[in-house]
């Protein structure tokens, strides 16, 4: 009997098992957050990534460590998915001197330059603009990096997201567009923003490839993005990818949710939880039993519980931080004194 | 020294940053088939190729969210908005995204980009065409505002503001471009700070605090009032953020009287800002109230007439002195 790696979308099992993990991770960071939410650990705003998890790993996998990433204030799973340490993140969102932001950002703010997760933003559609430097910066100083930028369904009503399709086309930019269309705009439903049932029309209204996946299909996913960053890297053109998921929590931990049937979200998490179908994909293919997800689960479980116990023992920031980085030149602020 | 233009000047500033430096790239509307709006990026398209002199679609809010992406990471983009009434399309990008990121981001980034915009009015471009705005950037933590008013200065603080780390508006105005003045010969490289103001004309008897064109008056008034008695100081600030308030504070320590001129609006703008200052850390020094003199509280006017009455002159100027500085006998 000939023995031979048993694949998925090209996937072997280990990463396919990676790739689960990483979703896992995702769904248990989120569920830790909203707990510190609720406890009163993490103020502002908190937008949790879950139900939308195939996306932001799927994409990230079609990725390389040189890559870019630019997301929105929904950026938790793009930046766990980009490698960004869990513990670092929830110090963050606990408002923490060793956060990645110096606690300075928050929740809607997660940057880091080791991993090329250049930021969370928290104006809708600003992103897209700044992705297009980005791309621009690639193209000219001949470094040979794609940049992925996500954005919701909300942002494609800003004039921002046309500015920077246009400019993305006729520019030649190495730039994927990722809208994660997960049906609501806080609570503004899509068929009653938009004009037209898909982005395709938009797409087309600039020239640019086009592609519509299902967002809680993780290989699918994968291998749409997969020929995005191929477009962008050998052809430097950009690509609109229009990922249909759904978000399991409201728009953010404030989300009263009045604008959507509890049965609709039911539904959705009892028909369509991405962690749920892929598993069920990998058992079917034969590749992975109940054994592998479990211990996935425990090991996600445990780093997202050891990430909350490493916000919550990591002290505040320094007051005297208050004033630093708003500039590199120190004379930069108003009313500058010559020093006597 | 030679004498050249201050749209000149500034040209010059980008071609020797663009030599100097492969990644100072320049976007903007028109700036390159049309050869620049008010011509100041003439020329440079052909020397540096569309790559690096990039015409933009007409987009305000790309051009600068694609300048600040740029920015962070690795080019030294050179944003031109044709107007800063046009700037406030782009607003959102400098205010919400330039002035934040490196705050926001814990340090890890900085935004190396310079808008140039040109502000003002007396062209009879109408209420839409003919404001200053340099208030409303200068009040924003995390931005650098400067407004050179002549061609020494443009071409000194324009290279000073590419190769600065932080984000820098320079802040032009529409009829300074033809202004004449002398600038070092080409090859004697110079730089002038974007944290200095300048003393344009030394005195002792009164302080006038300006910048960008309304300098000009203020020359022509402390010419007036030397023929009459009065010795004018004109502190020109050159940049609004950073504010070099030493220079000021020291200027009216010496005269002991202030009359701040500008071309905009009165109320919450630049010369409030600066009045109190000069009230909170110098008001032992004033042997008078300060003196303002601005445009009037109103929209820019089409009609000639109109538009003459609603932008200050320098007999407005001369008059704001005399009603708090006396004439000094046995002059």
């Amino acid at each position: 009997m000939v023995i031979r790696d048993l694949t998925l979308a090209g996937l072997k099992k280990e990463q396919l098992l990676n790739l689960h993990y990483t979703m896992l991770l995702m769904r248990h960071f989120e569920e830790k957050a909203a707990e510190g939410y609720t406890l009163g650990k993490i103020g502002g705003f908190l937008h949790l990534y879950t139900g939308q998890e195939a996306v932001g790993s799927g994409v990230n996998l079609a990725l390389e460590q040189n890559d870019v990433v630019i997301s929105s204030y929904r950026e938790h799973g793009h930046a766990l998915a980009k490698g960004v340490d869990p513990n670092a993140l929830m110090a963050e969102l606990y408002g923490r001197a060793s956060g990645v932001s110096k606690g300075r950002g928050g929740s809607m703010h997660i940057f880091s330059k080791e991993h090329k997760l250049f930021g969370g933003y928290a104006i809708v559609a600003a992103q897209l603009p700044i992705a297009c430097g980005y791309a621009l910066s690639a193209k000219l100083l001949k470094e040979n990096f794609v940049t992925v930028v996500y954005f919701g369904d909300g942002a494609v009503d800003e004039g921002a997201f046309h500015e920077a399709l246009n400019l993305a086309q006729v520019w030649q930019l190495p730039v994927v567009f990722v809208c994660e269309n997960n049906l609501y705009s806080m609570g503004m439903a899509v068929e009653r923003a938009w004009a037209v049932s898909s982005l395709e029309p938009r797409a087309k209204a600039y020239a640019m490839d086009y592609e519509q996946v299902n967002g809680m299909n993780v290989l699918d996913v994968y291998q749409t993005a997969q020929k995005a960053v191929k477009r962008a890297r050998e052809t430097s053109m950009p690509t609109l990818i229009e990922a249909k998921t759904y978000r399991f929590r409201g728009h953010s931990m404030a989300d009263p949710s009045s604008y959507r049937s509890k049965e609709e979200a039911e539904k959705w998490k009892q028909t369509s939880d991405p962690i749920v179908l892929f598993e069920n994909a990998l058992r079917e293919a034969g590749i992975a039993n109940n054994d592998d997800f479990k211990k996935n689960d425990d090991r996600a479980l445990q780093i997202a519980t050891k990430a909350v116990e490493f916000a919550d023992k990591s002290p505040m920031p320094e007051l005297q931080s208050l004033t630093e980085d708003i500039m590199v030149d120190p004379t930069g602020a108003i009313a500058w004194r010559r020093p006597r | 020294m030679r004498v050249i233009t201050y749209r000149e000047a500034l040209r010059e500033a980008m071609r020797e940053e663009m030599l100097r430096d492969g990644r100072v790239i320049i976007i903007g509307e028109d700036i390159d088939a049309y050869g620049g709006t008010y011509a100041v990026t003439k020329g440079l398209a052909e020397e540096f190729g569309r790559d690096r002199v990039r015409d933009t679609p007409l987009a305000e809010g790309v051009i600068a969210g694609a300048a600040v992406g740029a920015a962070m990471s690795g080019l030294r983009p050179v944003a031109e908005i044709m107007t800063i009434n046009f700037s406030l399309l782009a607003s959102d990008q400098i205010i919400n995204t330039a002035a934040k990121v490196r705050y926001m981001f814990g340090g890890q980034t900085n935004v190396p980009v310079v808008f140039r915009m040109p502000a003002g009015g007396g062209a009879q471009r109408g209420a839409q065409h003919s404001q200053m705005l340099e208030a409303m950037y200068a009040h924003i933590p995390g931005l650098k505002v400067v407004m050179p008013a002549t061609p020494y200065d443009a071409k000194g603080m324009l290279k000073s503001a590419i190769r600065d780390e932080d984000p820098v508006l320079l802040i032009e105005h529409e009829l300074l471009y033809g202004v004449r003045g002398e600038v070092p010969d080409l090859g004697e490289e110079y730089t002038v700070p974007l944290n200095r103001g300048d003393i344009k004309r030394e005195g002792t008897d009164v302080t006038l605090v300006t910048f960008s064109r309304a300098l000009h008056l203020c020359l022509q008034a402390a010419e007036e009032l030397a023929h009459e008695g009065i010795s004018a100081e004109v502190v020109d600030l050159r940049s609004i953020r950073p504010l070099d308030l030493d220079l000021v504070l020291d200027s009216v320590k010496k005269t002991n009287r202030a009359v701040i001129v500008e071309e905009g609006w009165k109320y919450y703008g630049t010369g409030q800002g600066i009045a109190a200052m000069i009230y909170e850390y110098g008001f032992d020094d004033l042997d008078a109230p300060i003196g303002h003199v601005t445009g009037v509280d109103a929209p820019a006017p089409y009609a000639k007439n109109l538009e003459k009455a609603v932008f200050p002159s320098y007999t407005d100027i001369v008059a704001a002195v005399k009603k708090i500085t006396p004439v000094r006998s046995g002059r």
